[in-house]
């Protein structure tokens, strides 16, 4: 019986340690929801966002264990990466992330070749990343689906957001590298008009009574042309943007701008048609069609009030994968603003991938996802000291 | 007497002239000082005259010349010109796949003096550097070390007068699987080793027969520019700046250098916190790559941003290189700063983009630091050297201005933009 009661007991703490309530308490706070608090916490229940305040308006309940930081921001959000599907090692083994039998293959699943306990998404993570849309890659002309993730836990199935946020599509000379054809620009987006065009047949004739035999390729872009996924393209030459608009234009599907080295070209065209930038990395090496990518995009963008995040996009050699948290940093002391920089890293980028009802902001009751830093944020010198998701510190 | 008069009359116009041109001396007052030697100087004056440093020192201490050009460097910082020991600006490169081994090749041959990514490297503070061929080679041939003055001619950006006669560069080498392949090249590590040492131990045979014709050139061995190069290397004349990740392949480096005697700068180090002490006790000098994140090739995996400070604890002398594209020239001094990050001491990390690497490339005698009579090449910066908000404003070439931020066309070169990089960039990958 005694042994019954401290069993009970050991099991009851057990359970009350997992559970075990988080309070972060940050010299600066920034909640993104709001203007940054000085001196504010945060309670976290449950792994969701439970208060948030001023140390004087929030009181700290005895049981919580608490976290000091410097500054603390909502979780930063990676809002276009290939890491899960391409790994550390740059083998064969490792690198999921493009498929090069056909140029074109939306029907590629993220979620089948996503690793979980991938070194560089635990390496992203300590920096602070706490999600990623993540996937298959840039260099075709339809590469196949991202997904939403969180970068704790261990497989996918613990660790997805969204199984099929988007197709990953691009346009440019990178396509005509990876395959014999498409040889032109021209011949790739004929290919892809092509395809679109047989799709919505295929999307009328679904769901009636002579419905075609399924088609996993024709069902995703079926997906897209019926505004269930969203277009990813990828497009860095302002002529190559201008032809993502054109054919958004022509099969009317949502539609996200990504890479847009050239954005501050044309400027007026990508704001009048609506479309979210997820813009390169601000170091991208600038070769191919990254030729003349500048520092100062980030900061035009915002200026322009086009919305934006950040990505560490796709790399194939060293650094295996980039840092969105760094890739900022060169964007502010590039003209962009702290506040536009941060908004890009956590609320920008969660609505721009339709996650704002769970992350991006520290907001009751959305998840526990907060980072805390020994000083700002974009500095050098400064450290990510700890990151919490969905409630648990994993760093 | 009417000639004499003329003359005198030319001499009278000319010499303020040539006064306010070269002569003329540029004095740089209420500055920040960091001359990497000595401590900084919290408000300084910098004078340099006819490309050289005339003085530093507290404001009201130094002497100012007359005649000077004054400028107003108050909120501002001033450290020497950067060093980079690791480039691929310039576009040029060395041997080609007939073989693993090219002594023989310069990479000055190569290099294209216009090209645009000499203004990169100025945007980002540097002023000298080591520009390198790859690393896809045992031997990938000479180095060359430039100067970035603004020259038509790449003999106008060396620190040396006759490239024939001096030693104007140090000689590439690389280990571990960049240089592994088919064809001629060595198919594992231990073979790399032999191939390396087996032309070493004919570079000895080729000194031997030089020493044994002791001036006497009916004795001499033909001219061999391979041998050439090597006997360089073992005279302790040219600096072997040898690309080795791993820490096996590091002290695999340092073995082939001893046995050989000949100066060693090892280079990139993705591995060197593992075998610090090991390095240290060779007593040659290391130069860092920093990387943002560890892999994309297997000898990376394991990369550190505390391997500057682990080395610096250790002893070794340390330097950051830039290995531009790998990373961007116009961001050298974010490599000091990432090794302050992870516990390297400030003075180390200044020094390990300045002196130290100026020391790797024996031309620590003309630049690295701001004393007198050094070469007048010293940056302007709008604050502390290892903040992210800090921007380079001027980068100065003995004495002479070589980017100036305020000037649009060359803030463009420190921000990029349409047109405004047309070269190609080296990546290793394409």
């Amino acid at each position: 019986m005694k042994y019954f009661l401290s069993t009970i007991i050991l099991a009851l703490f057990t359970a009350l340690s997992v559970e075990a309530q988080i309070a972060v308490k940050a010299g600066t706070l920034y909640t993104m929801d709001g203007d940054a608090i000085e001196n504010g916490v945060v309670l976290i229940k449950d792994g969701k966002i439970e208060q948030v305040g001023t140390a004087q308006s929030v009181r700290i309940p005895d049981n919580y264990e608490v976290h000091e930081a410097n500054t603390a921001t909502p979780g930063l959000i990676d809002a276009h990466t290939v890491v899960g599907l391409a790994g550390i090692f740059n083998q064969d083994a490792d690198q999921d992330q493009l498929e090069t039998s056909n140029a074109i293959q939306p029907q590629l699943r993220a979620i089948d070749a996503y690793n979980a306990r991938e070194e560089l998404v635990k390496w992203v993570m300590n920096k602070g990343v706490t999600t990623i849309h993540t996937g298959h890659g840039p260099g075709a002309l339809a590469s196949g689906q991202t997904m939403l993730a969180k970068t704790s836990y261990n497989t996918v199935e613990e660790a997805l957001i969204d199984s099929t946020t988007m197709v990953a599509f691009t346009l440019g000379p990178s396509v005509e590298q990876n395959f014999s054809s498409p040889g032109t620009r021209s011949k790739g987006i004929a290919m892809l008009r092509q395809k679109f065009i047989k799709a919505q047949d295929y999307a009328e004739k679904r769901n009636g009574e002579d419905a075609p035999s399924k088609d996993l390729e024709m069902e995703i872009l079926a997906d897209i042309l019926d505004g269930k996924v969203t277009a990813l393209i990828t497009a860095n030459r302002a002529h190559d943007i201008m032809s993502a608009l054109r054919l958004r234009d022509e099969f009317d599907f949502k539609m996200v701008l990504d890479g847009a080295a050239e954005a501050y070209l044309i400027m007026d065209e990508i704001k009048e048609a609506g479309v979210p930038v997820i813009i390169h990395p601000t170091k991208v090496r600038t070769y191919g069609g990254t030729q003349n990518a500048s520092f100062e995009t980030a900061g035009k963008l915002a200026e322009a009030g086009i919305p934006f995040a950040f990505q560490s996009g796709y790399e194939g050699y060293v650094p295996k994968t980039r840092i969105i948290l760094f890739e900022a940093a060169i964007a502010v002391a590039n003209g962009l603003s702290r506040v536009d920089a941060l908004k890009a890293l956590t609320i920008d980028a969660a609505k721009i991938l339709g996650i704002d009802n769970r992350v991006g902001s520290l907001t009751k009751g959305k998840d526990a996802d907060i980072v805390l830093y020994d000083g700002d944020p974009f500095e050098y010198t400064t450290h990510v000291t700890n990151v919490i998701i969905d409630g648990k510190v994993v760093k | 007497m009417k000639r004499f008069f003329c003359c005198f009359l030319l001499a009278f116009l000319l010499i303020p002239l040539y006064m306010m041109g070269q002569q003329q001396a540029q004095v740089f007052e209420g500055a920040k000082i960091i001359p990497i030697e000595g401590d900084p100087i919290e408000s300084g004056t910098l004078v340099v005259k006819e490309g050289k440093i005339l003085a530093v020192g507290p404001d009201g201490e130094v002497n100012i010349p007359s005649n000077a050009k004054i400028h107003d460097a108050s909120d501002k910082v001033i450290m020497p010109g950067l060093v980079d020991t690791h480039s691929h600006i310039g576009e040029g490169d060395g041997g080609d796949r007939s073989s693993a081994l090219h002594p023989d090749v310069r990479i000055l041959d190569a290099i294209n003096p216009r090209s645009d990514t000499f203004k990169k490297a100025l945007a980002g503070g540097i002023t000298s550097v080591n520009v390198m061929p790859g690393s896809g080679h045992l031997m990938s041939g000479r180095t060359v070390y430039l100067k970035l003055r603004d020259a038509n001619t790449i003999e106008g950006m060396l620190f040396v007068d006759d490239p024939q006669k001096e030693v104007a560069g140090g000689l590439k080498m690389a280990n571990g699987t960049n240089p592994i392949g088919g064809g001629p090249f060595p198919g594992t590590r231990a073979k790399s080793a032999a191939m390396v040492r087996e032309l070493f131990v004919k570079a000895q045979e080729y000194q031997k027969k030089i020493e044994a014709a002791d001036g006497d050139e009916s004795k001499m061995p033909p001219r061999d520019l391979g041998m050439e190069t090597l006997v360089q290397v073992l005279e302790g004349k040219r600096i072997v700046h040898n690309h080795t990740h791993r820490h096996d392949d590091i002290l695999t480096a340092v073995r082939l250098a001893k046995e050989f005697g000949y100066r060693l700068v090892l280079q990139h180090v993705s591995e060197a916190w593992k075998v610090a002490d090991e390095i240290a006790e060779s007593g040659f000098p290391a130069s860092i790559i920093v990387l943002d994140s560890p892999g994309g090739k297997l000898e990376a995996v394991d990369i550190k941003y505390k391997n500057g400070a682990m080395l610096e604890d250790a002893g070794v002398t340390v330097g950051y290189h830039t290995d531009d594209g790998i990373t961007d020239s116009r961001l050298f001094l974010r490599s000091a700063a990432f090794g302050v990050r992870a516990g390297m001491s400030r003075e180390a990390s200044l020094k390990a983009v300045t002196i130290a690497n100026a020391k790797m490339m024996d031309i620590d005698d003309r630049v690295g630091t701001l004393e007198k009579g050094k070469d007048a090449d010293f940056i302007i910066l709008s604050g502390d050297p290892l903040s992210v908000y800090t921007h380079v404003e001027e980068t100065w070439v003995e004495g002479v201005k070589r980017f100036d931020r305020s000037n649009p066309k060359d803030k463009s070169y420190a921000t990029g933009g349409y047109d405004v990089y047309r070269g190609s960039v080296h990546t290793h990958e394409n």
